[in-house]
Parts: C-alpha cells; sequence; structure tokens
C-alpha cells in the first residue's frame, strides 16, 4: 500500500471540498471495498477523506411511503432495523446477506452504491423499488443511475448522502452466491409497486439491470409458474470461473421465481 | 496406570490459553534488534528466460539495504533446494532430478518462482523497492496443466526430462494382474481426476533469519513441522554450515497439512542475506505468495480397471496414474504418487493381484508435495469410486459388494500384493458401527422427504484404509528416502517431580502439549499441569524428524514411552535403596513405588528428590539425576481404517449440493484423547469435503493460477458442513508400545470419494455417471443438462 493523506472532516461541505481540491483523493465510507484494492496496490489514492465524522448520515427514516436510509448506514444497521424490516422487509433481508459479519458491521449502503459493484446486492434494491439516490447536490433516479461496470451518474467528487426507497406493496430478493467471495453471482429483486412491477437482476451482468419480460410476465401473474419459458439472453452477461453466461441466465430465471415465491 | 487425566482422558488442551487470548508466538511476532525485512521478486510467468535484473533503481530506493539475485546465490556457493527421496523407474535408472537454485539462474519455471530478493530497514521499503527491480524476461512455451503436459509435443518444462517425465514407475505384478483379467466375469474401468488443491494453512509462511558474525552462530525462525529436518537439509545441502552452528526454531505454527514439511528456498534464503547485510531479515508471505509458492497437494490423472468374478469378489486391480511434479522436486514429492498412494491400492480389501503404473510430471507450476493425507486420499479416491462403478455396473448392493470383499478380522496379518503388511483391523466392525450410527436402515424414508422437497437425495459410502505411522527407517531408506523416520524424545524429571518433555515432533495444531503431558500423567501418575513438553527448536530437542503423516503419537509417543521405562526403571533402583529392599521386590503404579505386597511406598516425588540430593542413594551403582532419552524406530506402518457415509441433498434447479449428513466409523487404534481425536477427525472431514465440493487450485495452459486469492478459491466453512458423527472401534497396533495408530489425516481421506458417490446417487436416476471433484454448483447443473439432453428429457 502506498502512503496517502488522511482526512477527517467533520462537515459534508469540507468533505467534499477536500475532494474537489486534491488529485486523486477518494471517499472512504465503511472502506469493505476500497481497503482490500489498495492493499493490492489496485488502487493508489493520494488521500482518503473519511466520512465518519459527517453528522447526520446514519440514520433511517420511514415516512410515509418511504423509507429514507442514511448513506453511512452499516449493512448490519438496516438488516437490523424494525423500522426497515416492517415497512421493506425484502431489503432488511437483502442486507443481511450481504458479505460476512464482519463486512456487514463495516461496509455502508453509501459506499456500496457509489461504488456500483456489478455483484454487490444493494444495486438490486435500488433498482427494484425505483429508489432514489439523493447526494450533496441533488437527486438521481434508480433508472438512470446505474451506467455500466462501476459505473454511474454521479458527477466527479459527488458525494452520496441517503437512499429514498419507496414501500413496495410486497417485495423479495432471491440470491445465489459466489462460493467463496459470497458476492452476488445472481441476485434478484422482485418488488411490486405503485408504478407496477419491477425485476431487477444483479451479479449477471455488467450493472444492474432491470429484466422487461419478466416484468410482463409477472404483471400478467405473479406466481412463479408466469415466468416459465422466459429466457435470459446471454450475449451481455458476466462469465467466470463460478458461472458461465449460460448458467447465469439460467439462475436469474430460478431466482427470480424464488423471489416471487418469498413475496412479501 | 490408571489416572484421571491419563490415556482416555477427554483433558481440554494446555495450549488453547494462549492461542485464544492471542498469546501465542508465531514466526512472524519474532522481531529481532535491528530487523530487516525481504521482499521477493517473483516471475509473472510460467516459463521464460531470465535474460538480466536490473537492480540500480531499487537499490537507489530509500531504506534499501541489498539486492540479491541468482547470480550472488551462484557466488556464494547456496546449494540447490535438495529432494529428500528418489524414485527409480522400472527400468532401473533414476528419476530426473533437475536443479532447484534458490534465485533463479537463466529461467524461471512457475509463476512464483522467486528471481530477486529486496533487503530493507521496513516491509513498506523493500515491497516499493522489489516494483522498482527490472527482470528482463523472455517468455518461452509453458505448459499449466498435467493433462497438456502428457500429450505429445508438450512444452518441456526440463531439457533432461523428455515428454515431460520424471519417473515412470510401478508395482505389483503385472502377469498375475493379466491373468486375473483374463477369467474376469466383469471388468469395470474409470477415468478420473484428482483435483489440485492449495493447503491453505491459516497462517501464511514465514522466516527470521539471524546472523552472529560475532559467534559465526545462525538462527531460523522458520514455520516449520520439522525443524531438525529443516536444519539437515540447510547443514549438509543448501547453506553448508555444520550443525553446532545451526539453530532452527518453529514456534507456534498456525497449521501446515504438509506444506510446512518441505525445506523452501526462502528459509535458505534470510539466513544468507543476514549474513550479507548483517541484520536480521525476515519475510512472511502475504496469501497470495502463499497460493503461488506453498507447495500444493493431489494433481492426478488416472485410468483404473477392477476385475471381478461373477459373484462380485475381486480379482484383480490395474492402474495407471499420471502424477504432477510441478516445476521442481520438492522434499517429498516423489514419495507422495509411489510409496503413499500405490503400495495404498488394495485399500481394505482383500485383492489376489494388482499392478499400477504411475508416471511423475513435470509442469509449469509450483511443487505438488504431500498435503494431508498425501497419496492415501488419492488411492482412496480411486478405489471407492470404482468399487461404487462396479456396484452399479454389476446390480449389486453397494454395502454388500465391499462387505463380500473386505479383509476378514481372521486374515490379519495380511499381506497385500503391494508390498504393505497391515498388522491388524476389522473393517467389518467399522462397516457395521457406520451404518448404524447413521441410521442406513432409515435412509429410504430421508430419500423420499427429500425428493417431497423437490430435492435429489444421494447415500454414498467408502471403506478405506491408510498407512500412517510413518516410517520404519530401513523399509523407507531401501524405498529411495534419504532420512530415517524415526522419533526421539528426552523426559528429564526435575527434582520436585515435575516433567519437562523433550519431543523431535511438532505441534502445529494438534495439541501435543496435551495428549503427551497426558502419556506423563498415565505413566507417572503425575498431574498434567505438572508436565511441560517442549517442541519446535533444535538447540532444545533432540534429534527428530518432527510431525506429518499421523505420525506423532505412535512414534514420537512411543519414544516417549521408552524414555518413560527408563525412568521408572531407574526410579525402581532408587526406591530400592530408600525402602531397604530389593529391586525385583518394587512395583511401580499410580505414582508410587511400593514394596510388593506391603504399604511400604516411596510417592515418586520422592524417589526425584533423593536422585538429585543423592544424601542416602546408591551412588555406586546408580548415577544421580533423572533424566533419559530415547530414539523409537517403528516396526511398520500403522493402519488406521474406517467407514465413511455421507448424505447429500441437491437442489436440481441449481445444482447446489448440500452435506446432509456425515457419519464416520474410525480404527484409530488406542486413544488418547478422545477430543482431539474427533478434533482431527472434524478437521480431515472438513479438508475432504472441501476437496470434493469446492475447493481447486486452476492453473491456465500458460501456467497462471487462476484463482489464487480468497475470491475465486473456496474454503470450506462451518456454513458449508453439518454436525459430524464420529464413532470409533478400536482395534491396537499390534507392533507400538501404546497400541496407536493415528488420526491426522482420516478424514482428508476416507470422505472425499463418499460425498463423490453420493452425488451420483442423486443424479443416478437422472442418467448422470460422472463428475469430477470439486462437484461445484455449474458442474452438477451441466450434468443434470447433459443427462436429459441425452434422454431426450
Amino acid at each position: 500500500m502506498k502512503d496517502f493523506e488522511f482526512h477527517r472532516p467533520a462537515s459534508i461541505k469540507h468533505a467534499v471540498a477536500l475532494v474537489a481540491g486534491t488529485a486523486g483523493a477518494k471517499y472512504l465510507a465503511g472502506g469493505q471495498s476500497l481497503l482490500p484494492v489498495m492493499k493490492l496496490d489496485l488502487a493508489e489514492p493520494t488521500a482518503l477523506v473519511s466520512l465518519a465524522r459527517l453528522p447526520g448520515l446514519a440514520d433511517i427514516r420511514v415516512d410515509g411511503g418511504t423509507v429514507a436510509i442514511g448513506a453511512l448506514c452499516t449493512h448490519d444497521q438496516v438488516a437490523r432495523s424494525a423500522d426497515v424490516a416492517k415497512a421493506i422487509p425484502a431489503l432488511a433481508e437483502l442486507a443481511s446477506h450481504i458479505g460476512d459479519a464482519q463486512v456487514r458491521n463495516r461496509g455502508t449502503l453509501g459506499g456500496s452504491v457509489a461504488h456500483a459493484d456489478p455483484a454487490a446486492d444493494y444495486p438490486a434494491a435500488v433498482l427494484g423499488l425505483g429508489a432514489t439516490i439523493v447526494t450533496d447536490r441533488g437527486r438521481h433516479p434508480a433508472d438512470t443511475y446505474f451506467k455500466g461496470l462501476f459505473e454511474t451518474s454521479l458527477a466527479d467528487g459527488e458525494l452520496v448522502t441517503a437512499v429514498h426507497f419507496p414501500v413496495p406493496k410486497r417485495a423479495a430478493y432471491a440470491k445465489f452466491a459466489h462460493r467463496a467471495s459470497k458476492y452476488a453471482v445472481v441476485g434478484v429483486f422482485v418488488a411490486e409497486t405503485a408504478a407496477g412491477v419491477r425485476v431487477a437482476i444483479t451479479g449477471a451482468g455488467a450493472t444492474v439491470f432491470r429484466s422487461a419480460a419478466m416484468e410482463a410476465a409477472l404483471t400478467t401473474s405473479m406466481t412463479p409458474g408466469a415466468l416459465d419459458g422466459i429466457t435470459v439472453p446471454t450475449d451481455d452477461l458476466n462469465a467466470d470461473a463460478e458461472a458461465s453466461a449460460e448458467y447465469r441466465a439460467h439462475l436469474c430465471v430460478v431466482m427470480a421465481k424464488r423471489a416471487v415465491a418469498a413475496l412479501r | 496406570m490408571g489416572n484421571a487425566q491419563g490415556i482416555g482422558a477427554a483433558v481440554k488442551r494446555k495450549e488453547d490459553r494462549r492461542f485464544l487470548v492471542g498469546r501465542g508466538q508465531y514466526t512472524d511476532d519474532v522481531t529481532l534488534p535491528n530487523q530487516s525485512y525481504a521482499v521477493f521478486v517473483r516471475s509473472p510467468y510460467g516459463h521464460a528466460k531470465v535474460n538480466g535484473v536490473e537492480a540500480k533503481a531499487a537499490l537507489a530506493a530509500p531504506g534499501v539495504l541489498a539486492v540479491l539475485t541468482g547470480a550472488d546465490v551462484a557466488a556464494d556457493g547456496l546449494g540447490g533446494i535438495p529432494c529428500g527421496w528418489l524414485v527409480k523407474s522400472k527400468d532401473g535408472s533414476p528419476m530426473v532430478e533437475p536443479p532447484h537454485p534458490a534465485l533463479a539462474q537463466g529461467k524461471v519455471r512457475h509463476v512464483g518462482d522467486p528471481v530477486a530478493m529486496v533487503i530493507a530497514s521496513t516491509k513498506a521499503a523493500a515491497k516499493a523497492a522489489a516494483a522498482l527491480v527490472e527482470v528482463d524476461y523472455e517468455p518461452l512455451p509453458a505448459v499449466g496443466l498435467l493433462a497438456n503436459a502428457i500429450a505429445p509435443g508438450a512444452p518441456q518444462v526440463w531439457d533432461e526430462a523428455p515428454g515431460n517425465v520424471c519417473f515412470d514407475w510401478h508395482i505389483g505384478d503385472p502377469a498375475t494382474t493379466d491373468a486375473a483379467f483374463a477369467k474376469a466375469a466383469h471388468v469395470v474401468e474409470l477415468d478420473l481426476v484428482n483435483n489440485r488443491v492449495a493447503p491453505n494453512p491459516m497462517e501464511p509462511r514465514a522466516a527470521n533469519g539471524n546472523f552472529d558474525g560475532a559467534n559465526d552462530q545462525y538462527t531460523l525462525y522458520t514455520t516449520s513441522q520439522n525443524p531438525h529436518l529443516t536444519r539437515l537439509l540447510l547443514a549438509a545441502f543448501t547453506l553448508k554450515v555444520p550443525e553446532h552452528k545451526l539453530r532452527v526454531i518453529a514456534p507456534d505454527v498456525g497449521g501446515g497439512f504438509g506444506s510446512k514439511i518441505f525445506h523452501y528456498a526462502e528459509e535458505l534464503l534470510v539466513l544468507w542475506a543476514s549474513r550479507r547485510v548483517g541484520r536480521p531479515v525476515k519475510w512472511t508471505s502475504d496469501r497470495m505468495e502463499a497460493f503461488l509458492t506453498d507447495a500444493h497437494g493431489r494433481d492426478h490423472i488416472s485410468n483404473a480397471k477392477l476385475a471381478l468374478d461373477a459373484n462380485g469378489k475381486f480379482l484383480g486391480l490395474r492402474v495407471h496414474t499420471y502424477a504432477a511434479m510441478g516445476a521442481y522436486l520438492s522434499t517429498f514429492a516423489p514419495a507422495v504418487p509411489t510409496y503413499l498412494y500405490a503400495t495404498l491400492l488394495s485399500g481394505p480389501y482383500d485383492f489376489p493381484a494388482i499392478y499400477a503404473e504411475v508416471k511423475a510430471i513435470f509442469t509449469n507450476t509450483v511443487a505438488v508435495d504431500a498435503y494431508r493425507g498425501a497419496g492415501r486420499p488419492e488411492a482412496t479416491y480411486l478405489l471407492e469410486r470404482l468399487v461404487e462403478k462396479a456396484a452399479r455396473q454389476l446390480g449389486m448392493d453397494r454395502v454388500e459388494l465391499r462387505r463380500k470383499n473386505l479383509i476378514r478380522a481372521d486374515q490379519f496379518p495380511y499381506q497385500t500384493q503391494v508390498a504393505l503388511q497391515y498388522d491388524i483391523g476389522d473393517y467389518q466392525a467399522t462397516l457395521d458401527l457406520a451404518l448404524e450410527q447413521a441410521d442406513y436402515a432409515g435412509y429410504a424414508a430421508r430419500a423420499a422427504a427429500s425428493k417431497a422437497k423437490g430435492k435429489l437425495r444421494g447415500f454414498g459410502m467408502s471403506t478405506y484404509i491408510e498407512a500412517c505411522g510413518i516410517a520404519p527407517s530401513a523399509l523407507v531408506g531401501a524405498l529411495g528416502a534419504r532420512a530415517g523416520l524415526y522419533e526421539a524424545a528426552n523426559v528429564r524429571i526435575h527434582p520436585t517431580g515435575s516433567v519437562t518433555v523433550f519431543t523431535g515432533t511438532h505441534s502445529h495444531g494438534q495439541g501435543h502439549e496435551t495428549t503427551f503431558a497426558q502419556l506423563i500423567a498415565d505413566r507417572l501418575g503425575v498431574s498434567t499441569d505438572q508436565v511441560e513438553v517442549v517442541h519446535g527448536d533444535t538447540d532444545r530437542i533432540p534429534f527428530g524428524m518432527g510431525t506429518y503423516g499421523s505420525r506423532s503419537a505412535s512414534v514420537g509417543g512411543s519414544a516417549i514411552v521408552k524414555a518413560l521405562d527408563k525412568i521408572v526403571d531407574k526410579g525402581k533402583k532408587i526406591a530400592a535403596h530408600l525402602l531397604e529392599a530389593s529391586v525385583a521386590d518394587i512395583e511401580f503404579k499410580d505414582g508410587q513405588y511400593r514394596v510388593v505386597g506391603t504399604d511400604r511406598v516411596k510417592a515418586f516425588g520422592e524417589v526425584a528428590f533423593a536422585a538429585y540430593v543423592p544424601h542416602n542413594y546408591p551412588i555406586e551403582t546408580v548415577e544421580p539425576g533423572l533424566e533419559e532419552s530415547a530414539f523409537y524406530d517403528p516396526k511398520n506402518f500403522t493402519f488406521p481404517g474406517g467407514t465413511h457415509l455421507v448424505e447429500v441433498e441437491i437442489d436440481p434447479d441449481t445444482g447446489v449440493v448440500e452435506v446432509a449428513s456425515v457419519t464416520i466409523a474410525d480404527d484409530v487404534g488406542v486413544i488418547i484423547n478422545p477430543m482431539i481425536v474427533d478434533g482431527q477427525a472434524h478437521g480431515g472431514l472438513a479438508q475432504g469435503i472441501g476437496q470434493a465440493l469446492l475447493e481447486e487450485a486452476v492453473y491456465d495452459a500458460e501456467g497462471q493460477l487462476t484463482n489464487g486469492t480468497y475470491m475465486g478459491y473456496c474454503m470450506p466453512r462451518a456454513a458449508d458442513l453439518p454436525n459430524f458423527k464420529v464413532g470409533n472401534h478400536v482395534t491396537a497396533c499390534t507392533h507400538n508400545p501404546l497400541g496407536i495408530k493415528g488420526v491426522g489425516e482420516v478424514g482428508a481421506i476416507g470422505v472425499p470419494p463418499a460425498v463423490i458417490n453420493a452425488v451420483l446417487d442423486a443424479l443416478a436416476p437422472l442418467g448422470v455417471t460422472d463428475i469430477s471433484m470439486p462437484a461445484t454448483p455449474e458442474k452438477v447443473w451441466r450434468a443434470i443438462q447433459a443427462a436429459r439432453a441425452g434422454k431426450g428429457a
């Protein structure tokens, strides 16, 4: 690991200014993705701007039809939140299966959403629920937020401060975990929302994506059987030692059916 | 000699306190005054010429003390890393034994092969400078896979090994085996691969070398299972300084599984570098370096044929195996696929004829050497997959086919057709015990319950034997070992009766500090708290061969018992004097010397005190003091065996295999500590299930390790495993004083074929007949798809 500066600002404004003013600086939230790649010298930031002292970013608020979760809420905090479990049980359930206990105690919602790992779990809920990503300078609708591999609509230095999840009628997340890493090989989030049925798939492609074919089939009939015969094209799917594109395509349907069966 | 802490007592482990409170002292914890740090520049290529190493920029970097290369190694006359076992080919010619310089000279032959060593005042400085070393590589055709290395026209790892063949060896009788096949009613044939695995001890390797120029004295702290063996190899072959100037300390060691038996180049290099820079030099492997440089295990490709008569009695076995060696021959590598593998191919079965051929093959990978079980898991996997296939092919019950062919209890000692003579066992008893504990009779109901959930249930078994208690020195010497394999102990009784035991074995997770203390408690009647077990420091312990091959209790424990016998006998002479009786009238029992048939006694502590304060003492005939040493050379291997039963549940939609139950019944001989024996079985089972379902070190054709991190290489975790049911049926080993056989490896040996047989049993209704380890979800799913397609379903 190369030497770097370390800052712990006390305000969002100061944090944003530090990153804007330092070439090669990065925000540090829970560090569960950034620190491992730094240890391997795959990332060599010149400065880390810790978000640990920023006030008000670790709150969970349920307000009418929205669950607002601060960017610095850990996965464990979301998994154990009675408010989240009551409003969107699928979201609490998803958070409880991210990584392992150590990762869940450090990793944050904001870090996961900003990093946009193609195999992360949270993007499935963000896109599946049609959430809004709130930043220091604006709001990003989920449908246009995830752009590609580790790529989002965030501008350079833009800081995620919260994610607002609309409460669905019913939702569920079904994950097929990588045996070694516990990342999603395929994770499917199915939600019945006010705006219709949404199906978001993580792990399978370069970034999380919606399946129009599944959404159409489930709009007709919200049953696992409605997905019989649906195939996911393999062209844009990931292929690695754990799962070929063909196997991932198969798992997309299997996991979608399991999510439908688990809707609540 | 009953004792609540003696043989058979489930005493809690004495060593666990320091481990659990974080006070273990591992090699990397040792930081010496003026410590410096080494980082290695390693080959990124599977095979390449090294045209030059440019170290100017690295030498100019802050904190750098030296950059050493293969040229420096050659100039200083360091010896190559030797191989400890010579195997000869069928034609009598010795194996191809290529040079293994400590730092590459002219060529690199696997990814991770060390090219240069950077020494700096901090580890960070060494690492930063290592990135500045410029190596001029000229990539050469490489062969990363065993399957490719045996193909015609494959790239050559060594010019002196045509076809990449290290040796072409055989055992058994081809003529009688041919005759057996000629008269067979059935022949069952199987091709199979034993997957390559990385050892992954919790503590990565480390070495800290210190040269004391004032006294010409070298001290090495290292992660070794056998510090005396390491010292011997350093003294005789690599560093070339005499033993009395060389101290090797293997302090707490966090697991080895075989991989820390071997003498590695880094151990030599830190000592040599310390001499060069005048400061102690420490190297600690990181996990990725461990994947690339710790010797791996397994990696076989085999063809096997089983001949049976019309009733299912085994007539003969014919095996052909290719075994990967990697690029260089590691310390015991040639012994593993020969004398630890092919000699076990009779398994627990009565075979009238066996013939096995083994070709050892060089590949552009890190070395393959002993890994938990070492050869015996490969033999068991082959045999038990083959027997299972035979049961299916002949339409016979899997239990009955095995029962019909198991060596009967009245056939011992049993001479196999592949050199070993089994002294004792009762394979029917362990089979019966396992079946009963697994509720085999209730299996059909469990299978039906799984089916009702949409799952496929399978039952798999393995009846196995292994050879451990390594090893009779003269026998292994005749087979090519370049060392003796006895064990040594020194037992020192202190004046007030407490005891220090110095053992040549090494504990790196096995619990010797407890079990050996139990031996003392059992024999001398003292409490285990009164006993300290010392291991791992060549300046303190006698010359012993260390710990591997499930040898420590059966061989090391026997050496301790021999020393204890001498202590007890000497004590009798002292007690006779104190009690004014004849030595012949003294008995020793429950910690007391007694004049037989009287109440006249002397406690052991009193006798010990008299030995050190010999005022009233038979000084004319008995020396003062109470300390004895013994060496024990085993008369034979020991032969644990048993039955492992596994049930799996498969999700046909995803291919995920869940291990539903594991029930084992082993015969490991006399048990010192049942809790530790269960723990050893559990750990072995976890690794065996890991090999069967999760683990594989995957090289590509060019010799790149594609999954050398925990993001890709899947280790077994608690959630992957069920609670194990472990049973024991004891037949005492007939040829060592304790009746112990050994338990360290049985789990890893017996269970892999049981897992795969269970998977195949679950998939058999779909028409799946073969699957390789590890049975990953996609592999299982594809097998199901292929079978369904084949059936036109």
